[in-house]
């Protein structure tokens, strides 16, 4: 990573300048400069890459009234001049009604405005890329030796956030996200292994080691066998426990929970706060602060929505547990939402994380304890079916393994799973050591996720997929 | 209707130094390819809540994106810096991705002929632009729309919002075309809920108004019936909430276009582009049952099956006159009588197959981001001539439900085995409509199912339906994209309950 501004006006003069044009009665900027490197493959051979240099400003205009607090944004990406888009934010501004998520701006901690906030924003490239783009050519070249055939993923990206306020406000973050997935196809295809990594700095990746984890996966796969849906105890690995609790966490709205109008209401505008969903005492928390999963510790938004408010910007982010001994804790609400409610604030950081704490076992400890189940290795085009329920449906893919007395005996058909991630909370049988996830499904969303592997009851398999 | 001229403060940006820089740049470099997209996407969201404006973001992307092909190698580059100097910047760096990568590339890239075009531009049909219309006339529209829902008995919550976009797009490539398009496109949206507050649960009842390829005209009335539509929803929606729930089963289902559009986009129109279908996208979005070497025999449906791509249909949401890599929109067939019989594609993967001419379905969908191959609209045609009815389609059926409205979606990778709901399902009893049920999903596999279908119906039941946000690629895109269709009768679907789905 190099840092550097380009021909761009820098980000925190645009935030200056913004602020001191400003005739509105309060004013949010939020300049996020991003740079990416990427690097897709299929068929054991490179197909498309590039580079790509992003700014994204963001202006919130404030106007009162005597009904309350009316607001505007406007956004732009590029070399948009700053003082139009601040005037379209007060236009939008001079015409709106008085907003339900009205709060006072956030003020600075302390009255010092952070020392490194005219730092350039932390740009990468494809050397970004770490070892991946030298490591490929090697294993396109024995994968097609043995038959084999890769397909997957590369990226480096870097989000460097500058957040100003008409209250004082001067934030900077810098948050790289990075990750490695790939696929391994045998067989022309019958036989596939998928394997991923998330990390903030892929120096730290190599594709060597996914490959061996895939070749290991495959290798499980070359007896096959046939099994009927139904409803199966299942192991899911970290990856595959990220895909099915990272819709439990977008399902954590205060508001609509209090409408009735979800998963965690309860009867008569209650909500479900306090209720036991688990025997087992888990967590289910974001932490800006956790370590190895750090991401931005304060709230970045451009635009509101139903538990999340403009005027919240630069609102200091905390860990914050949504489950914790196995009860539901919190419910997502803005400011202004928390005090109509009674309750406090409570936003998502960039993370998320499920912990059984003291939990030691390790993916291969639950397999060792499996009877007769199915290990699966991902999860696929997971869908809402029923938000009352929180009845997802979606497939398994890229490896279904049969274990029998603690061993795995061979690959199964894929399946097609409805099943709802509270009931996979209440259903667990045991869960390992937490350790970092990524989701399949969601990791373009949410990439920093850590997890524990997951052994479940009755999973319900509700039909068979011939898809391979 | 007639077409708008191009905007002006587009045009005013400077399109000619900054694609003349980076293509003389890319020539100078020996690039065999280049093409060159400056965007400017205007879009904006207006959501209102129980009749009060929750959110309304405005945003535009202006930037300019270069994907070269240099000794057989792609390099893609872009920047949000649109001035000459960058311009050329971006064609050397275009260049060294590709070089980098080139030690990994195992198969040579080369693209199929397309003439040159030269000079062109083209607009979307549309009256009103909507980037142009004052966002409190949109909020007051939504709200106006959420009063009528919320003073209705049995509605308790109203959510309203519409998303509007204005993509203006100059392109240009080394073989000498240049084009400069402009697409326009809404999708208003309006959900009605009522909860049970005493005993838990609730249901909604969404409008089943399609995303369109038009401007604000469209939620004035021009192209949809709103008023209609906001009459029925309270009552569609009180019959829901008292609605027995569905025991699951084999039916015979005739399904309404509303429904139908998005079963054609999941089991057809992913499975019929080749590069899934060649193991391309086998990481990501997945492959294709339908492999290349059963073009022209593989059995997809019944012989009432005819599915045709294009990228001309007025008001389609993929309709353009030029993709992205310089290719003219064609109107093609991907079945007929039942038998695959075409694929969708774009310049390299055309070349690569030996299948002559690519038909133009290359997309980015964003200046940020390189063309990928991306989905024409893809359509069931209807029965020729005076076909049947929806009600003669009804009428036919003993013992059955009709499907009206989408709603949750998921296929699998090979796209076989897949799960929709709806909004809404009707009985059938003895050919005649019998009340709503609550708690329907229809899951099957995409052959089963077509070959399922007995009859289509005729012109008047046609309709488009489609979605902004088909995803594909990695780094993920979207496209918009329309499909249309008929109602269609299919017989022996399984039915399931969602409610025991959950074991409940």
């Amino acid at each position: 990573m190099s840092a550097g501004t380009g021909r761009l006006m820098s980000a925190d003069r645009v935030v200056d300048q913004v602020l001191e044009a400003s005739r509105s009665d309060g004013c949010v900027v939020i300049v996020e400069e991003v740079s990416q490197a990427e690097l897709r493959f299929a068929n054991n051979t490179v197909t498309t890459n590039g580079t790509r240099r992003d700014r994204d400003v963001t202006v919130v205009a404030l106007r009162e009234t005597e009904r309350g607090t009316a607001v505007g944004t406007a956004s732009s990406s590029g070399a948009a001049d700053a003082v139009d888009l601040l005037r379209r934010a007060e236009a939008n501004a001079a015409t709106a009604q008085p907003a339900e998520d009205a709060a006072p701006l956030v003020t600075p901690r302390s009255s010092e405005p952070g020392s490194e906030f005219a730092d350039p924003p932390v740009m990468t490239s494809l050397a970004g890329l770490g070892s991946v783009l030298a490591g490929l050519g090697d294993a396109f070249a024995r994968a097609a030796a043995v038959g084999t055939r890769l397909a997957g993923y590369a990226e480096h990206h870097v989000s460097t956030v500058y957040l100003g306020s008409s209250t004082g406000l001067r934030l900077r973050y810098v948050e790289p996200t990075g990750k490695l997935e790939a696929v391994a196809r045998a067989d022309g295809g019958a036989r596939s292994a998928w394997a991923a990594t998330g990390a903030e700095d892929l120096a730290t990746v190599h594709v060597e080691e996914l490959k061996e984890r895939l070749d290991r996966r495959l290798s499980w796969g070359e007896r096959k066998l046939e099994l009927d849906a139904g409803r199966y105890e299942v192991v899911l690995p970290p990856d595959a426990v990220a895909d099915l609790i990272v819709p439990l966490g977008d399902a954590t709205s205060g508001r609509e929970a209090e409408e009735g109008r979800s998963v965690f209401s309860a009867p008569g505008g209650a909500t479900r706060v306090g209720e036991s969903l688990s025997s087992h005492r888990f967590s289910l928390r974001s932490d800006p602060f956790a370590e190895g999963l750090e991401c931005t510790p304060f709230l970045v938004t451009g635009a509101s929505g139903q538990d999340v408010s403009v005027f919240d910007n630069g609102l200091p982010l905390e860990r914050t547990d949504w489950v914790s001994d196995g009860r539901l804790a919190r419910l997502q609400y803005h400011r202004a939402g928390a005090t109509r409610s009674g309750v406090e604030p409570a936003a998502f950081a960039n993370n998320l994380i499920l912990e059984l704490p003291g939990a030691t076992s390790t993916l291969e400890d639950l397999l060792g304890r499996t009877e007769r189940g199915l290990l699966l290795t991902c999860l696929w085009y997971i869908r809402e079916v029923d938000p009352a329920t929180l009845l997802l449906t979606g497939l398994t893919r890229d490896g279904v393994y049969l274990v029998e007395h603690g061993e795995i005996v061979g690959s199964v058909n894929n399946f097609r799973f409805n099943e709802s991630p509270v009931d996979l909370l209440s259903k667990a049988i045991e869960a390992g050591r937490t350790e970092r996830a990524l989701s399949r499904e969601w990791n373009e969303w949410l990439n920093r996720t850590a997890m524990p592997p997951l052994r479940v009851a009755e999973f319900n398999m509700s039909s068979v997929s011939p898809a391979t | 209707m007639a077409n708008v001229e191009l905007d002006a403060e587009f045009l005013a940006l400077p399109l000619d130094a900054v694609r003349s820089a980076v293509l003389d740049r890319a020539r100078a470099l020996g690039c065999e390819h280049a093409e060159a997209r400056i965007e400017r996407i205007r879009s904006q969201v207006v959501s209102l809540r129980d009749g009060r404006l929750e959110t309304s973001a405005d945003d535009l992307e202006l930037g300019v994106g270069l994907r070269v092909v240099h000794e057989g190698s792609f390099g893609f580059a872009a920047t949000v810096e649109l001035d000459a100097d960058a311009a050329a910047a971006l064609a050397d760096q275009a260049v060294a991705t590709a070089r980098a990568t080139a030690p990994a590339v195992g198969e040579r890239v080369e693209l199929a002929d397309e003439p040159s075009h030269g000079g062109a531009v083209w607009t979307s049909s549309y009256d009103l632009d909507p980037a142009g219309v004052p966002t409190a006339e949109k909020v007051a529209l939504l709200e106006e729309w959420s009063g009528r829902l919320l003073g209705s008995p049995g509605v308790d919550h109203v959510t309203a919002y519409v998303l509007a976009v204005v993509e203006d797009k100059h392109y240009a490539d080394l073989s000498g075309t240049v084009t400069t398009q402009r697409r326009v496109r809404v999708h208003p949206v309006v959900e009605a809920t009522a909860v049970d507050a005493e005993a838990g649960g609730f249901e909604t009842m969404r409008s089943l108004a399609p995303p369109a390829g038009r401007g604000w005209e469209y939620l004035l009335g021009e192209g949809w019936d709103w008023d209609g539509e906001l009459a029925r929803m309270p009552g569609y929606l009180a019959e829901k909430v008292h609605a027995p729930s569905v025991a699951p089963g084999a039916y015979d289902l005739v399904i309404d276009p509303t429904n139908l559009w998005l079963t054609i986009h999941e089991s057809i129109g992913h499975a019929t582009e080749l590069d899934r279908a060649m193991g391309y996208e086998a990481a990501y979005a997945g492959t294709s049952f339908a492999t290349f070497d059963k073009l022209g025999t593989l059995a997809y449906g019944s012989e009432v099956m005819n599915v045709t791509g294009d990228r001309t249909v007025d008001h389609g949401l993929a309709t353009v006159a030029y993709d992205d890599e310089g290719v003219e929109a064609q109107s093609f067939d991907l079945i007929r009588d039942g038998v695959l019989v075409g694929y969708q594609l774009d310049r390299r993967i055309a070349r690569l197959m030996g299948l002559g001419r690519s038909n133009g379905c290359a997309f980015a969908d964003s200046p940020g981001h390189t063309p990928i191959q991306r989905m024409a609209n893809v359509s069931l045609r209807p029965a020729p001539g005076d076909g049947p009815s929806t009600e003669e389609l009804i009428s036919s059926v003993d013992d059955g439900f009709y499907v009206v409205g989408d709603k949750s979606w998921s296929i699998d990778m090979q796209r076989y085995n897949f799960q929709f709901t709806g909004q809404r399902f009707f009985r059938i009893e003895k050919g005649k409509l019998a009340g709503q049920v609550r708690d329907l999903a229809y899951q099957s596999r995409t052959t089963e199912f077509w070959g399922a279908m007995q009859a289509v119906g005729g012109e008047s039941t046609y309709r488009l339906g489609g979605a902004f946000n088909c995803g594909k690629g990695q780094p993920g895109q979207v496209a918009p994209v329309s499909h249309g269709c008929p109602a269609a009768l299919f017989r022996g679907i399984n039915v399931l309950n969602t409610r025991e789905e959950s074991g409940r």
